[in-house]
């Protein structure tokens, strides 16, 4: 089997439909038309940008090159998690958090999957290394930043339930375990909802992909559950290890509730 | 005598230099127009904000308890007390004594059941009461009240007021006491530490 080939006339159709969708929602002055556009340039300026870097990157197999893609797209995403923070920490900590917490729990997931499960040779061969390190990092990213966002709104509105239990003697652990588990759990959520919901309600993107570009349905879905694992895993312990190091951080030595730490972000 | 208080060049960002010593069973009051520091002095005194200076109890050095430790020592009530449970006794320390809680619940004029109740139906004035029960049942010995009467009619103000003083008496315990009140003030009397910008303006001795 093979892949037919999109011409550019084909994009072109599609694109005519969100032309079309932006045409309705200006109409219907509903303020996202511009919005809309702009997102939809965005996307094909950056999927063609990284389908030139992958290609390049591919005819030149390197460990060197791949690395670091890998830590473009790490840095990337550390920015995602901190932009979607409306109080995020003021400081290099409102980076540091998540990038290093999607670090630890992304990177170690996907060379662990490289090395154990998949084995392609070597190790780090970019068709397989690229991809599924994007999609975890993709899906950790979304965990990481829904946890903490919940983290830092919780804390901020119930700041005098925190107090009143640290003045009657709570440590800060104990006054902040309420909403540090509430907000671990939100993070997790999103995964756990698109594993219970998985070739029932949407039939799942990297699947879709293999089976359009060819593979046998049944390969394609080993392949999904895999991948499905791997961003369970890695979102969850990478949500749960950045909610709990950034609660840590809104105490000080003497077990302070420090919201002077945080600042408003951009997107309030 | 040794100062069962003892702070020392106490500051924040927006508070002090403070120097203060409290003998046992004493109770000071503090006064001061709004924003002058009378909050920020308690909440430092509790080591809930950052601070710098020396705070002693009964010659013991701060730094020397951890900050639970220190804070069910000295006690901060809050002008507007947190609650987050759904129910009364859920916010009680975990190894809350039954004859005592029911005895101050007595003097401030509370049934017993009040333990019971569930948090969304508490009055305000119900809130600061129980509020300083439950601190109370820490079994600390300096409490720090942030205008604790605020939200109380005069009745229930008297008992409050009876039942700190009567505590204080049992425990050797102090009281440092935030109020607006000239006429609470008269009642509760004792040293006056009037603050101003932050700054004592020299403390009075009635």
């Amino acid at each position: 089997m093979d892949l037919i080939r999109l011409s550019p006339f084909d994009l072109a159709l599609a694109a005519v439909l969100v032309v079309l969708l932006a045409g309705v929602t200006m109409w219907a002055r509903m303020g996202v038309g511009r919005t809309l556009l702009i997102a939809a340039v965005r996307t094909v300026i950056q999927l063609l940008l990284v389908g030139l870097v992958l290609q390049t990157l591919f005819d030149h197999a390197h460990l060197g090159w791949v690395a670091l893609m890998a830590m473009v797209m790490l840095a990337v995403a550390g920015y995602e998690v901190m932009a979607r923070q409306q109080r995020r920490f003021a400081g290099m900590w409102g980076y540091g958090i998540g990038a290093v917490t999607m670090f630890v729990s992304s990177f170690a997931i996907t060379v662990l999957a490289l090395t154990t499960m998949v084995g392609p040779s070597p190790w780090w061969e970019p068709q397989y290394s690229i991809p599924l390190l994007g999609m975890l990092l993709g899906n950790t990213m979304t965990g990481i930043a829904l946890g903490l966002d919940r983290l830092t709104q919780n804390v901020w509105r119930e700041r005098r339930t925190i107090e009143g239990r640290l003045a009657l003697g709570a440590s800060w652990s104990e006054a902040v375990t309420t909403m540090r588990r509430e907000a671990a759990r939100s993070g997790l959520m999103p995964t756990i909802n698109a594993m219970a919901a998985a070739g029932i309600v949407s039939l799942p993107g990297m699947m879709t992909g293999q089976i359009l570009a060819g593979a046998p349905p049944v390969e394609a879905v080993k392949y999904q559950i895999l991948i499905m694992f791997l961003i369970s895993a890695g979102t969850g312990f990478g949500a749960i290890g950045a909610v709990w190091f950034a609660s840590s951080r809104l105490f000080d030595h003497r077990q302070r509730l420090r919201l002077d730490r945080l600042k408003p972000g951009r997107h309030t | 005598m040794q100062p069962l208080l003892e702070i020392r060049q106490l500051r924040t960002d927006r508070l002090g230099p403070v120097d203060l010593r409290v003998q046992p069973g004493e109770l000071v009051q503090i006064t001061g127009a709004s924003g002058a520091g009378k909050s920020l002095l308690l909440r430092a005194i509790a080591d809930l904000d950052p601070n710098s200076g020396e705070v002693w109890l009964d010659g013991q050095a701060r730094d020397a308890l951890t900050p639970p430790e220190w804070r069910r020592q000295v006690a901060y009530v809050p002008a507007e007390t947190a609650w987050w449970g759904d129910r009364v006794d859920e916010h009680l320390p975990a190894d809350w004594a039954r004859d005592d809680a029911e005895s101050f619940l007595e003097r401030l004029g509370l049934e017993h059941g009040a333990l019971d109740w569930e948090v969304e139906r508490l009055s305000s004035g119900e809130k600061q009461r129980l509020g300083l029960l439950r601190a109370l049942l820490t079994g600390p010995r300096v409490l720090l009240l942030d205008e604790p009467t605020a939200n109380l009619d005069l009745e229930n103000t008297r008992r409050f007021e009876r039942l700190v003083r009567a505590w204080m008496a049992e425990r050797e315990a102090a009281a440092l006491w935030v109020t607006h009140d000239t006429q609470q003030r008269d009642r509760l009397g004792g040293r006056i530490l009037t603050l101003s910008d932050g700054r004592p303006e020299g403390t009075s001795w009635t």
